[in-house]
């Protein structure tokens, strides 16, 4: 096409300098902080040679131990709870030719996306303050329910957008034999659906992990989630063993993204058996 | 359908989505009336509320009363937070669109088996922590970070340049942040953008600039439109950021609410103050749907 002739119609001045600039800077501090996280010194910007100490360092940390169960506890909790919401409220909402409230339905779901974060966090921690004086209670069940809220839109969406493109063929043939509608659900729709509920959960999960702001505002004394705890160190003086617990976190969160990249990749056509 | 049918769908519907409605009127909708209610109450000697009527805090937003003979006069600290909120996230927004337009202009015109690869090089930094990256950009910048012992090195300096803790560090931490959310949108309309129509230009003797602009730009303004507001609404409530790299000193909306909950101690001026967040990030939502609604009008 264009690019066999001498003038290519596509070139912009200066553009693609742009561009391979921004993959450089949009990358560089990451990997930075990765090999500083193996740095031998205190230091983390003069490198001394290399170490795996200060993995060792978190890893035998009691509240790095005690905030990386919580963020799993909390993550998969919120995940779980909120990817069989969103199933559910995909199931509603989609193939159908649209229904009273559904403007209503859709600004709900997607809520947690438009309001600014600390919006949140502030009216959560109000809420919950009342409902802390009234009952008592100080438990995890705040940052779960917190955190499931805000993880639905990013479940609801992949899921949403797996359902659209199946077909309903399947699921009315599995009603014509006289499937119930559980049994057609678990045993048609549910098969075909499931690369979007494992990807909608995979990203609710990684949002749970890396959420800062609503867990801050929202967190009962003693329940540091491992992005609090970080929050909290970067006040003092910042030794790698920050780092060498964000790069565990990074790496988690990179393999998770391309799981889910290839997941949604392979679309419902695809996957058809 | 009949009409029995009909309602047996419809509950059926409803019955399916109140999980994920209840959870959300729970823990996202229903609490954000209550904040609208505090923001009318007196703030309590040690935090939290006493039960009277009080539309004291809305003043607060933007007046302070003299503690000594009680004159009113405009709240210089936090009008300039307001404005330096503002003026951060438009720069944030400005810059991201300079880097993002010309990224994703690249990644569109690449071979279509590899976009996606380059969109997903784009998205994995977003979807890694965002206190992570904020953290990383603080080691590169700060006193003793790798800009100032490179420059040191290199004879360029004698004294580290103080760039953490100024509002330079703000604009570039959101930048970092909020750069793939520019991008994102931008590729998207720019995607399935025919390039005849700039070989038409071309042939009718039009200059690169003047086809970036009359050709290029119009069509994927959608995009750009979209872009900035996904880039300029985080901006404004931003929190971690400006509290990572700001330290402290250069405080943005997001850290005057906090202050309200921690040591100043005002529930009602800190839920007034979201409340103000919220109407100025609901005014830019409004303008991009409207905005949004007339391309659509107009290519539709």
């Amino acid at each position: 096409m264009a690019k066999s002739r001498a003038f290519d119609v596509r070139r912009q001045t200066g553009f693609v300098p742009v561009a391979l600039l921004c993959f450089l800077v949009l990358y560089l501090p990451i990997i930075l902080l990765v090999v500083y996280s193996f740095n031998k010194g205190e230091s983390i910007a003069i490198w001394e040679g290399f170490s795996w100490q200060w993995y060792v360092k978190a890893w035998q940390n009691e509240k790095v131990q005690d905030a990386t169960i919580l963020s799993l506890i909390i993550a998969t909790s919120a995940s779980l709870i909120a990817t069989s919401a969103a199933v559910m409220a995909a199931l509603a909402t989609t193939r159908t030719k649209g229904f009273r409230g559904y403007t209503f339905v859709f600004a709900l779901i997607n809520q947690p996306l438009m309001i600014p974060e600390i919006v949140t966090a502030v009216a959560l921690l109000i809420f919950f303050a009342i409902i802390k004086v009234a009952t008592g209670y100080t438990g995890l069940m705040y940052l779960i329910i917190a955190h499931s809220a805000f993880c639905i839109p990013f479940a609801y969406m992949p899921i949403r957008a797996r359902l659209q493109g199946m077909d309903l063929n399947l699921e009315q043939a599995g009603a014509d034999l006289y499937g119930t509608p559980w049994r057609v659900f678990r045993r048609v729709t549910l098969p075909q659906l499931w690369p979007g509920v494992l990807a909608g959960s995979m990203l609710a999960f990684v949002i749970s992990l890396d959420d800062v702001v609503i867990t801050e505002f929202v967190k009962s004394a003693g329940q540091d989630t491992l992005p609090t705890y970080m929050l909290g160190q970067m006040r003092r003086v910042i030794t790698p063993e920050v780092n060498a617990i964000s790069t565990a976190l990074l790496a988690i969160s990179v393999a998770l993204v391309i799981a889910f990249y290839l997941l949604s990749k392979g679309g419902p056509q695809k996957n058809r058996e | 359908m009949t009409q029995a049918s009909d309602t047996q769908a419809t509950r059926r519907r409803w019955l399916l989505l109140s999980p994920a409605l209840l959870i959300l009127l729970f823990a996202a909708s229903g609490p954000l009336l209550i904040v609208v209610l505090y923001s009318f109450l007196t703030p309590g000697d040690y935090g939290g509320v006493v039960w009277k009527f009080s539309t004291d805090a809305w003043f607060n937003v933007v007046v302070e009363r003299d503690f000594f003979d009680d004159t009113l006069s405009f709240s210089d600290a936090h009008l300039s937070i307001f404005w330096r909120s503002v003026k951060l996230s438009l720069m944030t927004t400005l810059v991201a669109f300079i880097v993002g337009f010309p990224t994703a202009y690249f990644i569109a015109t690449r071979p279509k088996e590899k976009r996606d690869i380059w969109m997903l090089l784009i998205m994995v930094p977003f979807w890694t922590n965002l206190l992570i990256r904020t953290f990383a950009v603080m080691e590169i910048i700060r006193n003793e970070g790798v800009v100032n012992s490179l420059l040191i090195g290199l004879g360029i300096i004698d004294q580290p340049i103080q760039m953490l803790f100024t509002e330079f560090a703000i604009t570039l931490g959101m930048f970092y942040v909020y750069l793939p959310l520019m991008v994102l949108p931008i590729y998207a309309a720019m995607e399935r953008f025919d390039f005849s129509l700039v070989e038409a230009a071309y042939d009718l003797y039009a200059s690169r600039w003047r086809v970036l602009r009359r050709v290029i730009f119009p069509i994927v303004k959608p995009g750009v439109i979209a872009g900035s507001i996904l880039v300029f609404v985080p901006s404004l409530g931003a929190y971690v950021t400006p509290r990572v790299l700001g330290g402290g000193k250069q405080l943005m909306l997001g850290n005057l609410i906090e202050l309200q909950f921690g040591q100043g101690r005002n529930w009602p001026l800190g839920a007034a103050l979201s409340i103000t967040l919220l109407a100025i990030v609901m005014v830019a939502l409004i303008v991009y749907v409207r905005a949004a609604g007339r391309e659509e009008m107009s290519h539709g």
